[in-house]
């Protein structure tokens, strides 16, 4: 891939990534929140945070459909620090428009409420993840190790989902779209694999 | 003038499910042909396209003062009480039951009176509508999920209409029903919900003054996703209590089957009166986010009984209210 497509792609990813952002900004200054503006704030910062998550799970299993698209790469870690800023601006959501930063608020949810507990776990699973991203500490914990405590991804985006499923009123099925995605891509990973090894004992033969 | 026809189905024959087979098919078969009729009138020609901003002079209701009232509270705007909206029929979105209730056929409509009654009863809106002077009642409103609104309704007391019921003495608990028509409500099967939506109180609650029947809001007729064109509003239980577009009232020996609480009895209780002290095993109930406000001035302290326990705390003297939430 050219230099500059590369940049040109990564600019609109960026864009895209800080929009929902940019949006609830403007719409905070214009008092256009809608009718109940922390509702508003912790949905949409929650749901780009597993959406972001979920994106940047998918980019190793599509790599592996093609050598070509080797380049996706390249977006991974961007996705990913993306989903983390917004699950951190969800939190702060939280502490500020629900905890009121009263501490024993927290308390009492956090020992109580499970949902509460299933989407700080998913946070804290991110912060290492979104603290060893740069090269500097790939290299210094090694592929190997970097590539294992990454693995903890798919732990945080399970929790995030369940997170969701607690919230939502029983009944409602609103987190079944991202829950099929995420299972998808789940389950992607060992089919792919199996193929794959078919295909080269295939070759083989 | 009230018209009673008598019921043609012996009430014992009455089980719930043949209850809502009959009466559904039957209306189903009317809102066909009201639809067709509907397309014509201009009022639901504008309400396709603007939907729930139907303030047409034929709209307007003429009403007297209460003291029933609330003062001394802002009232919510408008748009946000026709905007923001738990109406699970038409979609499980806020945004949603705006643009979808339009559908819903508010004329004819009957409600139908029975069970527990010296006699079954179908009453017309239009005589229940000038029944009892209609009156502006201002009242706060506190969803469970902690939002809250305040509402100028426009209704009489729930207790005149079950007084016209003849409701008998082993009657212990009144039942209301809405309207469901999957065809016409077609986003209900998003839900895993059991239609219709019920919903129930004990008499004497059923009877405090406070108990609205409720025909409209800001002095004009119901917009639809509030639950046109008659609901009942129980101001000191969390919202889900007062169900909308009631088509059937039952009255019953024995505590009724009701919608969240059969969707999940540790969340919804029967009773679900607003107490800070209880909290939902999933939030606290000790605040509440008022609606349409900017984000930082939402948060407010959630009041016993919504405010209103001086008038109702005596109904439940002698009761666990943290076992009976």
């Amino acid at each position: 891939m050219k230099r500059s497509t590369l940049i040109l792609l990564k600019t609109l990813t960026w864009i895209a990534c800080l929009s929902p952002f940019a949006l609830l900004v403007y719409q905070a200054v214009t008092n256009t929140l809608g009718p109940d503006p922390t509702a508003t704030i912790t949905l949409t910062t929650g749901y780009n945070a597993l959406l972001l998550l979920i994106l940047s799970l998918a980019i190793t299993p599509i790599r592996s459909l093609s050598p070509r698209l080797n380049w996706l790469i390249k977006f991974r870690r961007l996705l990913g620090l993306f989903a983390f800023f917004y699950a951190s601006l969800h939190l702060g959501t939280y502490i500020a428009l629900y905890m009121n930063f009263d501490l024993s608020v927290f308390r009492t949810d956090i020992t109580k409420r499970r949902f509460i507990i299933a989407g700080f776990s998913a946070w804290l699973l991110l912060l290492p993840l979104a603290a060893t991203s740069t090269t500097w500490s790939i290299r210094k914990l090694g592929g190997k190790r970097w590539n294992r405590l990454h693995k903890l991804v798919y732990v945080a985006a399970i929790c995030g989902i369940v997170h969701y499923w607690w919230q939502v009123k029983p009944g409602v099925l609103t987190p079944l779209r991202l829950t099929i995605v995420l299972g998808v891509l789940l389950l992607a990973r060992p089919v792919l694999s199996f193929l794959q090894k078919r295909n080269a004992r295939a070759a083989e033969a | 003038m009230l018209i009673r026809k008598p019921c043609d189905i012996p009430s014992s024959e009455f089980t719930s499910q043949d209850a809502y087979k009959e009466f559904f098919s039957r209306r189903r078969f009317l809102s066909t042909a009201i639809a067709a009729g509907a397309v014509a009138s201009a009022g639901r020609l504008a309400e396709m396209f603007f939907p729930g901003i139907t303030a047409h002079a034929d709209t307007k209701l003429q009403t007297v003062k209460s003291p029933l009232t609330t003062t001394s509270e802002q009232l919510t705007n408008l748009e946000d009480i026709t905007h923001y909206n738990n109406y699970y029929e038409f979609g499980v979105d806020k945004d949603q039951p705006a643009k979808n209730a339009g559908v819903l056929p508010t004329r004819p409509w009957t409600v139908k009176v029975d069970g527990k009654v010296k006699k079954p009863l179908t009453f017309d809106i239009e005589d229940l509508l000038k029944m009892r002077p209609l009156e502006d009642r201002v009242y706060r409103h506190r969803c469970v999920e902690a939002w809250s609104m305040v509402i100028p309704w426009v209704g009489y007391s729930l207790s005149e209409f079950i007084k016209r019921c003849d409701p008998l003495p082993s009657a212990k608990f009144v039942q209301f029903l809405s309207y469901y028509d999957k065809h016409v409500e077609k986003w209900a099967s998003e839900t895993t919900i059991f239609w219709p939506y019920s919903e129930g109180l004990r008499m004497d609650e059923a009877m405090h003054p406070l108990a609205l029947l409720t025909f409209g809001l800001y002095g004009e007729v119901l917009p639809n996703q509030d639950g046109a064109p008659i609901r009942i509003v129980v101001p000191w239980k969390y919202g889900f209590k007062s169900a909308k577009s009631i088509v059937a009232v039952r009255f019953l020996d024995k505590m009724p089957p009701t919608t969240w609480n059969d969707q999940n009895p540790h969340e919804y209780g029967f009773y679900s009166n607003v107490n800070p002290d209880v909290d939902h095993p999933r939030w606290s109930q000790k605040t509440e986010r008022r609606i349409g406000l900017p984000f930082y001035a939402q948060r407010r302290n959630t009041l016993m009984f919504n405010g209103y326990a001086d008038q109702v705390a005596s109904l439940y003297n002698g009761m666990d209210l943290k076992k009976n939430y």
